[in-house]
């Protein structure tokens, strides 16, 4: 199982990697160019000190030939090498850059359904952080095992061309530094985990008490939490010492084998220039390979691992490139410019699990220009109405008609261009005021952005903000508060103005003397405007033509505040309950 | 960055062992090639096999003590390092601690969140590499020079014409790209920024129909990263062929010249050997050192970011009138009655605000007595009351508490002598009984229960089968908002102090138990001096005294009915409610 995804991812990656074809034959040709070159390098060297045998003995013809040649060499090693690297800069960064596109387009037309039921810092990883591993582990893959494997091969075959029993020498003492390496980081595993483990606590820790300091200083915490905080990062340090020391060793381990080659071909090396078998200079040319031969087997062990981890990373970015989007309009989808408003609800039934049921059989008719309202307690399907009319959501069966049109049939643009809508959750753009208040009608006036942000009342917490309406905000800034947030989102709407309009609790973190004024703005607004409005505080309601009172996905009451009271049913019994 | 290195101080014994074994360890490759030269020169020339195998022993020693050597220094320097990241950790967390809300808006949680953790991380592995590499390799680099010129110094010239030039390669490069590295981390967090954009504004942005634009606006970004990441590329994909051409070429003149002074009779082969094993030990010293500067460039990056938070100081200055000296003199009393609270003239502007969000704030709080805020939103009534407990200090006029201004008292007594309930109900991991300890470390439970009577909670913890030993999840998820909130009110209770202040803090709670909450804090025994802030009139309107907010200023106080008579704004929310 894992290892067919494993094959589906590395399939992926080899379709983005196709279309840089030519940077990929590039990339491999110039690494086995400067792979032949560098191991060639040595030989000569070794033929050089062989030119020069003893005092007065010194051979200065060839060995000026064998210089040039030497130095042709070497900066054609120089300039292959060069050039493999601008390639695979180019491989990796482009296919990243088109993986994170790809997977960012799929995540722009997902449906919401994914979308809610993952967390955003989930989603937010997989393209910015997987992508970004990936990119390092490939970037490695590709300049380290490629080379690593061919200079291993390419060192045996020019040893094995010098002399076979020295390079046995060095083949018999390699498993070992396999071994050594395997048993070290086979106990690193554990301690690493262990790391984490801890670390894990302390970042918890962290996020709770730093992430409430004020609580912390309301309480002059302080000392306590400081003292939980030491006992966590004594044990931490001491997993995290035995984690780096250990992870540590590898190197000398390694290293130290790697001295037992150079000791082993020194001797041996040394025993076949007496027999003449060999010259000084093979041997000194040996020498060099010995002191390289380890290093790709150590840098292979470290590219497997990356690669590995690479390819994880790959997978989780596929996986949310390959998530079902959701279904695209239909081929001749109309596109009205400005709709009336006539909503028909014609026996919708809708749930988000499919053995729980939410909305069944719901019907409902809008006169162009009504205003409706939703009251009923929470999770009784109010929000779920308003998703589907704005197609975040389609029903699962049943239709929606606006002007005698299915939803279906439109375009999506074309239904929510024709909706204004606020919802409880305020959301604000990295920008300035005016870009967030604008964000419907970017070409909007000056003029036309303080209208709307009066209208709302923002505009008088707006120019007392540092730079007015060009004070940049963030989404979590804490620089405005939640009811204020609330207010430039009615902006927005207030800018457009739109034929239809949906409030979900728009209106729920502002008081109830400025929601009274708002009310006279959206009443304006409103005017001939079908609306849907869902609110919690019944007095911002009570005006309505009809109010649908909702519970467990069914609407049981239905009129207005007038007729409903009279009747004494579930919503007498909300209204009243307020002045109890 | 300098300043980190006091928490690395404890570590001084480890930070000089480490590179010293290391060195050591360095000494001990460089010897290497010199024992090969005397096996090249005097075993083969002389025939000794007995001479090869005793050398050959010595390098298998050398191998030996070389492992010991570099081992010990791994573990110093993973102790210097994990030892010195904990200290910092540490002394981080107190700092944070010791900052005002000034402070923490201004940086920001999430902020300090990655200094503690991620910043921090990367600094040890920085500490841990530069104590192996960083003396090791240019140690090498200059052993193997200096090793040079005691086998000949006509050959050796070469090894001091290329080494300075490798040097300003090395380093130029890294100069150069290290502020590109930087902007490429920017692009990246550009990058990252927009996603998270789209994800939490999914529903806003496909409602406004801007899909396309996030698209564009993505694939701008997208491509600038890449662009800046190729750029990037160019230059540090320059070092390793530059480095390896340089010490080539050098090579080469190194042949040359001892190919001179070998048939001069200067230098035997086994010599010219062993300087050119020295020559390719600089090679791959210079290799990890290129490898080892980006790391090192990154930690330096987090170092600094550390040390900024570290330098940043909490702009509150601490009074010197303890809880202790309230004996002697007039102050705060803990545990009996009810302090006097009075404004005078007060005002408060933010950090970085246009203008004040509260001024000319002027009332008289009695001991014992209950005062309601009320206001619009954004008027300035939690602004307000946080500056009762020095969460915020005025810009202009004065609190004062029992008759001394707030500034003259310790703030760990100050607060301990005001419990406020904030908007947002924060509760711990932890048990219901820790988290109402918070309130009152030496609190029994019996003075628990009494305040989680008073606060409406008792019914939740008799339900719970644990009781007060019931384990509240962090951040308090296994609880509905009324709950937190009635355990946020209790918590706030038990310390039993002078002054309690409930900002906007019973919204969750339905019309009935705040209703009783409201008695039973009538009722307590302490008789505490009570702010209440809340938007809901019905909420304050039995106050001994109402202030009623507008834009920051006081727009009238009163009781209710005197400020249904007089006060326009106050008739205006109340009117909005009924």
């Amino acid at each position: 199982m894992a290892k067919e995804r494993n094959n589906d991812t590395i399939k992926m990656v080899f379709k983005y990697i196709k279309k840089y074809k030519i940077s990929v034959v590039l990339s491999l040709f110039f690494a086995a160019v400067t792979v032949v070159l560098t191991l060639y390098l040595p030989i000569l060297t070794g033929d050089a000190v062989d030119y020069m045998a003893a005092k007065g003995r010194v051979d200065f013809e060839r060995l000026l030939q064998l210089i040039i040649k030497m130095a042709v060499i070497i900066c054609l090693t120089g300039i292959s090498q060069w050039i493999m690297n601008i390639c695979n800069n180019k491989i990796t960064y482009n296919i990243v850059r088109n993986i994170r596109e790809d997977a960012f387009n799929r995540m722009e037309i997902l449906p919401l359904k994914y979308l809610d039921a993952h967390a955003p810092g989930d989603i937010t990883s997989r393209i910015i952080a997987d992508a970004d591993q990936f990119a390092d582990g490939l970037l490695m893959g590709f300049t380290q095992a490629f080379t690593g494997i061919l200079s291993i091969i390419g060192t045996l075959l020019f040893m094995l061309s010098i002399n076979i029993w020295i390079t046995l020498v060095v083949v018999i003492v390699t498993p070992l530094s396999f071994f050594v390496a395997g048993f070290i980081s086979k106990r690193t595993y554990k301690m690493f985990q262990m790391q984490s483990a801890a670390r894990g606590k302390q970042t918890a820790l962290i996020d709770e008490m730093i992430g409430n300091q004020k609580v912390v200083q309301a309480y002059s915490h302080e000392d306590e939490a400081l003292e939980s905080f030491g006992e966590i990062n004594k044990k931490l340090s001491k997993y995290s010492l035995d984690a780096t020391f250990y992870s540590s060793i590898t190197n000398p381990a390694t290293r130290f084998v790697n001295n037992l080659v150079y000791a082993g071909v020194g001797v041996t090396g040394a025993l076949f220039v007496l027999n003449g078998f060999i010259t000084v200079g093979g041997l000194s040319c040996f020498l060099g390979y010995a002191g390289q031969y380890t290093k790709p087997f150590n840098e292979i062990s470290g590219v497997i691992t990356e690669l590995q981890n690479a390819l994880a990373c790959a997978a989780r970015v596929f996986e949310l490139a390959n998530e079902e989007p959701q279904v695209p309009d239909v081929k001749d989808a109309r596109t009205p410019e400005t709709l009336k408003g006539e909503v028909v609800f014609d026996n919708v039934h809708f749930s988000y699990v499919p053995d729980k049921k939410l909305i069944t059989g719901f019907n409902l008719h809008v006169k162009p220009g009504q205003r409706i309202a939703i009251a009923g307690p929470t999770g009784c399907g109010k929000t779920t109405l308003i998703n589907l009319v704005m197609r975040f959501y389609d029903p699962t069966s049943g239709s929606i008609k606006i002007d005698g049109t299915d939803i279906k049939d439109m375009t999506r643009k074309s239904l929510r261009n024709n909706i204004g809508m606020v919802l409880q959750e305020t959301w604000i753009k990295d920008g300035t005021i005016f870009d967030n208040i604008a964000i419907g009608k970017p070409e909007a006036s000056k003029e036309e952005v303080i209208k709307a942000a009066k209208a709302s009342h923002a505009h008088s917490f707006i120019k007392r903000l540092k730079d007015g309406y060009d004070t940049v905000v963030k989404e979590d800034g804490s620089s405005l508060s939640q009811g204020q947030k609330q207010l430039l989102c009615i902006a927005r709407v207030m800018l457009l103005s739109p034929p239809m309009l949906i409030l979900d609790e728009a209106t729920s973190s502002i008081d109830t003397r400025t929601e009274l004024k708002i009310q006279n703005a959206f009443a304006k607004l409103m005017e001939g405007r079908t609306s849907f409005i869902v609110a919690h505080r019944l007095s911002t309601i009570q005006n309505a033509d009809i109010i649908l009172v909702m519970k467990d996905g069914n609407i049981i009451e239905q009129g207005n505040h007038e007729s409903l009271l009279e009747k004494g049913g579930f919503y007498a019994n909300l209204y009243n309950s307020q002045f109890a | 960055m300098k300043e980190l290195l006091v928490y690395i101080k404890e570590y001084t014994k480890e930070c000089i062992l480490g590179p010293f074994f290391k060195l050591l360890e360095a000494c001990f490759d460089l010897a290497v090639p010199i024992v090969m030269a005397s096996v090249i020169d005097k075993g083969i020339a002389s025939g000794d096999k007995w001479y090869i195998f005793k050398y050959g022993g010595i390098l298998i020693l050398l191998a030996v003590i070389g492992l010991t050597c570099s081992v010990t220094a791994q573990f110093f320097a993973a102790r210097a390092a994990t030892g010195f990241a904990a200290n910092l950790r540490y002394a981080l967390f107190k700092h944070i601690e010791s900052l005002s809300f000034t402070e923490i808006d201004s940086i920001g949680t999430a902020t300090m969140i990655t200094r503690m953790t991620s910043d921090i991380n990367q600094l040890q592995s920085g500490v841990n590499m530069a104590l192996r590499l960083f003396l090791r390799s240019p140690f090498i680099v200059f052993g193997a020079a200096l090793m040079a010129f005691t086998i000949d110094v006509k050959a050796a010239v070469v090894f001091v014409v290329v080494i300075p030039l490798l040097a300003v390669v090395v380093f130029g490069i890294m100069l150069i790209s290290m502020p590109l590295f930087k902007k490429v981390q920017a692009r990246l967090d550009d990058v990252l920024g927009i996603t998270r954009q789209n994800l939490t504004g999914v529903r806003v942005i496909r409602a406004f129909n801007k899909e396309q634009a996030e698209l564009a606006n993505f694939a701008d970004s997208n491509e600038k990263l890449t662009a800046m990441q190729l750029f990037v590329g160019k230059i540090s994909a320059l070092a390793n062929p530059v480095t390896y051409v340089m010490v080539n070429i050098a090579l080469i003149v190194l042949l040359w010249t001892g190919g001179i002074q070998i048939n001069a009779g200067n230098l035997t082969q086994g010599e010219l050997v062993a300087l050119v094993n020295y020559m390719s030990q600089i090679l791959v010293e210079l290799v990890k050192l290129a490898n080892t500067i980006v790391l090192a460039t990154k930690a330096v990056a987090c170092g600094t970011r550390v040390q900024g938070i570290l330098s940043v100081n909490s702009s509150m200055q601490d009074g010197d009138y303890g809880i202790e000296d309230s004996a002697r003199k007039p102050g705060l009393q803990k545990k009996s009655g009810g302090a006097e609270v009075k404004f005078e003239h007060a005002g408060m502007k933010y950090k970085g605000a246009g203008a004040n969000s509260v001024s000319d704030i002027d009332f008289i709080a009695k001991p014992g007595s209950i005062t309601g805020i009320t206001g619009g939103t954004g008027s300035g009534k939690s602004t307000l009351v946080n500056l009762i407990p020095r969460f915020y200090d005025v810009s202009e006029g004065c609190i004062k508490l029992n008759g001394r201004d707030v500034r003259t008292y310790k703030l760990d007594a100050l607060r301990q002598s005001v419990g406020i309930v904030l908007q947002k109900s924060i509760l711990f991991h932890g048990t219901i009984r820790e988290n109402m300890l918070w309130g009152n470390k030496d609190a029994s439970d019996e003075e628990i229960t009494e305040a989680l009577k008073a606060a409406q909670a008792w019914e939740i913890v008799t339900g719970k089968e644990k009781g007060l030993d019931y384990v509240i999840e962090q951040g308090g998820r296994n609880l509905s908002g009324g709950q937190k909130q009635r355990f946020a009110i209790a918590r706030a209770l038990v310390r039993k102090p002078p002054v309690l202040i409930f900002d906007d803090s019973s919204s969750a709670l339905d019309f009935a138990t705040e209703s009783k909450l409201r008695k039973a804090l009538q009722e307590l025994s302490y008789n505490p001096t009570i702010f209440i802030v809340s938007q809901r009139t019905s909420s304050i309107q039995h106050a001994d005294n109402i202030l009623v907010l507008e834009d920051g200023e006081l727009a009238g106080q009163g009781t209710h009915e005197e400020l249904l008579k007089n006060c326009e704004v106050y008739r205006e929310i109340y009117n909005s409610q009924v």
